[in-house]
């Protein structure tokens, strides 16, 4: 029982420090400042504290994640539940989950030092900077694939056989039971992954850290430096920083939008399977 | 062409053949996924095989590149681990005997802490880092970026990884293993010690080490926690300041490149060493699934 309480704890732990903090910052900078502001530049004189900057940075890089992952990632799925055999999955599957567990550093020097002077570079030449937003995007892409393929799989794989031989029997082929039966049937499930999926690149720290910049961007030029709330978190907050300045009190500012994106999409995520999961006897 | 006119006879050509262009669309994805796995594998081999030498492993960092070692982040990661594991085991194990074999689901409690974890699973690792800089470093415990507060802020970030492994393991042992401890007198203690937790071990274990493989790799809850880049000396115990596998190579990695003093074959050499660390983990985890796995 008590050791249930060390969860819960986390939890409140990380709301009230959260918390804390951001009230003392709002007593410094006027909420809508912080909120609606379009320059970020807290270390300059004199100081700015517009978060969009960061937020724009953050939304855009997810959203170039997403536009990999989610084609990539249901693709992969599809294959592996419907057309794989079931040798070639079983060896597949511990694969992506791989690709799940090599941490995200690594992936943060690959973007640096191969995806954008080789791939990006040879394809855009010099519109694109060393650090840039599109190289973050599309390696976090790559990241947040086997967190789709991987759950959707499961709900594709949960759907009953019976749905896909009833649709068979009525003379359907592979593609349009694929379609039109087994992904409406999973759809519950596919939602969820994509929508956690959007929550991990939200929260991805390492990449963005290392291959986009920290240059804060009111714009949308990929091909430039951009900064997100996690890679100002991780400069801003180094252990010498002081507690007290206001400095350390953006850091749990930030901290709190991040968190409050974040917990949102993932009560959206629980929410929606519990209302359209589908019960098969 | 409608679906009326193809459900008599056979197939029509066109239907086959965008079958046959989703197969290999579908097929596609997945390669691309792979392939790009492969990519990144040969790419970090490439660079940093050259680097990876005993003498790397056995010297601490320096300003010139080519005398470099990652002794201390080797040794720091090792402390980390430590204090981790120390924490996730009776937390992670207590949580699920408690949620599994005492927790009523019908009430709110309890289903709000059920709800909790999984939220606490999809929070950013780096907000974990806040969270110990806040309370943990700074504030009511005061330790200081040392090992004690690294590798607490690590266990609270894979705690739920390790919850939801042992809940699986202990829900798997059948009922009536317990009905028949409990028919030859023994207390609901005496049956969850002597009888429950035995049998749920290799898998408790496997969700420790995956746990375990997740954490050595966090990079950015550690950077807010402040662990130190540049540590000369290999920690003695919990209070020393400390630096890490993941930290030194990100350190190696933002330091800027000149052409006689290239760091980067030295990031990519930590992060081979760090992949074999997570390799040998994961072959652990797999090898104990396998060998212990009970069917009842």
């Amino acid at each position: 029982m008590l050791a249930a309480l060390i969860s819960v704890l986390t939890t409140t732990g990380i709301v009230l420090s959260l918390l804390e903090e951001t009230i003392v910052f709002f007593g410094d900078v006027p909420v809508g400042d912080f909120l609606f502001g379009t320059d970020w530049s807290p270390a300059i004189q004199p100081a700015s504290f517009g978060v969009l900057p960061l937020v724009s940075g953050t939304l855009l890089i997810s959203l170039v994640a997403m536009l990999v992952a989610t084609p990539l990632g249901l693709g992969a799925a599809i294959y592996l539940a419907e057309y794989a055999r079931p040798a070639v999955r079983k060896t597949i599957k511990p694969i992506l989950e791989l690709l799940a567990g090599v941490p995200t550093i690594v992936f943060g020097y690959f973007a640096l030092t191969f995806f954008t002077p080789e791939v990006l570079r040879g394809i855009f030449g010099f519109n694109v900077g060393i650090f840039n937003g599109l190289a973050g995007g599309i390696i976090i892409g790559f990241l947040i694939i086997p967190t789709v393929a991987s759950i959707s799989e499961d709900a594709m794989s949960a759907v009953p056989q019976s749905l896909r031989e009833g649709a068979f029997g009525l003379g359907a082929g592979k593609l349009q039971v694929t379609m039109r039966v087994v992904f409406p049937a999973a759809l519950s499930g596919i939602v969820a992954s994509l929508v956690l999926a959007m929550s991990r690149a939200v929260g991805e720290t390492m990449v963005v850290l290392i291959a986009s910049g920290l240059v804060p961007q009111w714009g949308a030029n990929l091909g430039e430096a951009m900064e997100t709330m996690t890679a100002y978190i991780a400069t801003t907050a180094k252990g010498d920083i002081a507690t007290g300045t206001i400095a350390f009190k953006t850091v749990f500012a930030v901290g709190m939008t991040l968190f409050v994106i974040t917990l949102i999409l993932n009560l959206f995520s629980i929410r929606f399977v519990r209302k359209y999961r589908q019960i098969y006897e | 062409m409608s679906a009326h006119s193809e459900a008599i006879g056979r197939p029509s050509g066109t239907r086959r053949a965008k079958d046959l262009v989703f197969r290999v669309a579908m097929f596609v994805c997945l390669g691309l996924a792979i392939g790009l796995l492969a990519v990144l594998l040969v790419d970090v081999a490439v660079d940093g095989a050259g680097s990876l030498t005993w003498d790397f492993i056995t010297s601490f960092t320096s300003i010139s590149a080519d005398q470099a070692g990652i002794q201390a982040a080797l040794w720091g990661t090792i402390w980390l681990m430590g204090v981790c594991a120390v924490f996730i085991v009776p937390v992670g194990v207590a949580t699920a005997i408690y949620l599994e074999e005492y927790a009523d689901s019908t009430k709110w409690w309890n289903r709000l802490i059920e709800v909790n974890i999984q939220n606490l699973a999809a929070v950013p690792s780096i907000v974990y880092g806040i969270l110990g800089l806040a309370y943990l470093v700074r504030g009511p415990l005061s330790l200081g970026p040392v090992i004690l507060a690294g590798g607490l802020t690590l266990g609270l970030l894979v705690l739920p990884v390790v919850i939801i492994a042992a809940r699986e393991a202990i829900r798997a042992v059948p009922p009536s293993i317990r009905e028949g401890s409990m028919a030859l007198g023994a207390t609901q203690w005496q049956t969850i010690w002597r009888q429950v937790l035995p049998a749920a071990v290799p898998g408790i274990a496997t969700g420790v080490i995956l746990a375990l493989a997740r954490a050595i790799g966090e990079t950015a809850p550690l950077i807010v926690v402040g662990a130190a880049t540049v540590v000369a000396f290999n920690p003695g115990g919990l209070n020393d300041f400390f630096t890490a596998l993941p930290i030194q190579i990100f350190d190696w990695i933002s330091r800027p490149q000149t052409e006689t003093n290239d760091y980067r074959p030295l990031a990519a050499a930590g992060i081979l060493l760090l992949m074999i660390l997570l390799v040998l983990m994961n072959s652990i985890a797999i090898w104990l699934r396998n060998r212990y796995e009970q069917r009842w």
